[in-house]
């Protein structure tokens, strides 16, 4: 049996979390998950700016932080923190961590390459749209196939302390760790829709053992030190989801169902680069405290393609609020907000989308939201995006205006005009797997 | 008789770009079977009316007691493009629990 703990659901997760898992109790893999779609992009901006970075900078630290207990207890590291430069992460990684031995993977990253891939033929049409790249060719700031289990396995099995990788999946930073310690092979279906599967379930960190948790969350304990999940693995492909006795939070079939259904699309076909993994056979037990048992998953055959996450520059956005209080508050909001739609367009200004929420009403699920009649306070959420960066600018300056020449009451205008930010939108495509080469490189 | 859905279920929302998934799981084995039958595509639509634009699958996890749903269209462009507060359908999933259903 192994212990595989996730110590990150994302770059920007809690920053004790992984710290906590080394001190609390035995694990033998640290799985640690930084990328998002929007992160390539900023590693991306940041790398064009910088060649020494495009990595998620709170990771060399923190190996720093934990490279002595790491040693002792010798605790693997298995993380895409490498994002678009892996090879800098490594030797910012060194730096922080001198005796470690850390091995890189490479291959992922295709930015580079996707004319190549046109010149092939390769029309990489949008998985949901079904236009073909060349409509956004001059706009594109990432382009990262992902890569599965199999390239991390290889590099745990050169004996690295710690392995990094750029644009890995989620799931495969927990499967990496399996194949290379049980030598699953690349058919294994089953085993590897297993730990596919138990990827799944901790790739967010907290979120299976109590976070987000709706089942009775006012009762789940402590949550302030919430224990991070542990994946027990054992080689036939069962496994037990847990955490560190004395932790907060909860394991419960009711918090890995919620986790199991988060994200998911069809339940029989989860499309992985090692498998398809099959929801509807995993079968769940509560086994003890904190424990739950998961077992009797199967899988199949891996497709022929691999899935590139391209990231390109799509407009521009801003957001814009102001607060109205009550008496009418709804009333005057709504008010307002034809006031701003009427000036924008005296103005001639044109946008691909002005959107307006009533926050405290009903922003989060419209329609759906229960009956507020008399609302306190409201407020007033105007969002528009557009190609012209000027037009964005102007719409910018005309909320606070609102405060002495529009309807009575308007307040919480204190941070001024909101901020321009560029959008950075997504292109999912296929490609043929056997384009896709990775490359391990131990780095000392 | 009616009741809300968060008597019979609990539920977790999330996104893949301009679509949400929310996955719907029976408190107990016996509330399964009205789930199937109350939280149709449907009615889905109907509840949430113009936030959700496109159409809605659903596909059955019985070894969960747990359906999930798909909400296509449903975050103003998804992502980063999106203008909504909740861009990421994170407050579908609680959102549906107001749902009448009839428990028998």
């Amino acid at each position: 049996m192994i212990r595989i703990a996730n110590g990150q659901g994302f770059w920007g997760d809690w920053l004790e979390a992984p710290v906590r898992l080394v001190d609390q109790g035995p694990i033998d893999f640290l799985v640690l998950d930084y990328l998002a779609e929007v992160t390539m992009s900023i590693l991306q901006k940041q790398k064009q700016e910088d060649p020494a970075l495009g990595y998620a900078r709170d990771f060399p630290p923190l190996i720093g932080r934990l490279a002595g207990k790491l040693k002792e207890h010798n605790i693997k590291v298995v993380a895409n923190a490498g994002g678009v430069n892996p090879t800098a992460c490594a030797r910012a990684v060194l730096k922080a961590a001198p005796g470690l031995k850390v091995a890189v993977v490479h291959g992922d990253d295709v930015f580079n390459r996707v004319d190549e891939f046109l010149g092939k033929g390769y029309e990489m049409r949008d998985m949901d749209t079904g236009q073909p790249i060349s409509t956004i060719r001059k706009q594109i700031l990432s382009a990262n196939a992902y890569i599965g289990a199999f390239p991390l396995a290889e590099a745990l099995d050169t004996g690295a302390d710690v392995v990094i990788a750029g644009r890995s999946t989620d799931t495969a930073l927990t499967l990496g760790p399996m194949v290379h310690r049980f030598k699953w092979g690349a058919d294994d279906w089953n085993k590897l829709a297993s730990g596919t599967i138990a990827g799944h379930i901790i790739e967010c960190g907290a979120q299976c053992s109590g976070g987000n948790c709706q089942v009775d969350w006012q009762n789940i304990p402590n949550m302030a030190d919430v224990g991070y999940p542990i994946v027990e693995a054992d080689p036939d492909g069962s496994f037990t989801v847990t955490k560190h006795a004395g932790s907060g939070g909860r394991v419960h079939s009711d918090t890995v169902k919620e986790q199991l259904l988060y994200e998911l699309g069809d339940p029989r076909h989860y499309i992985t680069p090692d498998c398809i993994a099959d929801f509807t056979t995993v079968q769940l037990a509560d086994t003890g405290p904190d424990r739950v048992s998961v077992r009797g998953i199967r899988g199949g055959p891996r497709p022929p393609t691999l899935k590139l996450s391209i990231s390109y520059t799509d407009g521009w956005k801003a957001i814009g609020t102001l607060v109205y209080s009550w008496p009418q508050a709804v009333e005057k909001a709504r008010a307002a907000d034809r006031i701003v739609r009427e000036r924008l367009a005296g103005l001639g200004l044109c946008f691909d989308e002005i959107h307006t929420e009533l926050f405290g009403l009903n922003a989060c699920n419209g329609p759906a939201a229960p009956p507020n009649p008399d609302p306190p306070e409201i407020q007033l959420r105007i969002g528009v995006r557009g190609q012209d960066r000027k037009a964005l600018d102007r719409f910018t300056r005309e909320l606070i205006p609102l405060v002495l020449n529009g309807p009575p009451g308007a307040t919480g205008f204190g941070d001024g005009r909101p901020p321009v930010r560029e959008i950075v939108a997504y292109w999912s495509t296929l490609i043929p797997r056997e384009e896709i080469q990775t490359r391990v490189e131990v780095i000392s | 008789m009616k009741q809300p859905l968060g008597t019979i279920a609990h539920t977790r929302s999330g996104d893949k770009g301009d679509t949400s998934n929310i996955g719907v799981i029976a408190f107990q084995p016996r509330h399964y079977p009205i789930i199937l039958r109350e939280v149709t595509p449907a009615r889905v639509k109907e509840f949430f009316g113009d936030l959700v634009k496109g159409g809605i699958e659903r596909f059955e996890l019985p070894n969960l007691g747990a359906i999930n749903l798909l909400l296509h269209e449903a975050l103003g462009g998804g992502g980063t493009v999106s203008l909504r507060i909740d861009a990421q359908g994170k407050t579908y999933g609680a959102a549906l629990l107001r749902m009448e259903v009839e428990v028998d």
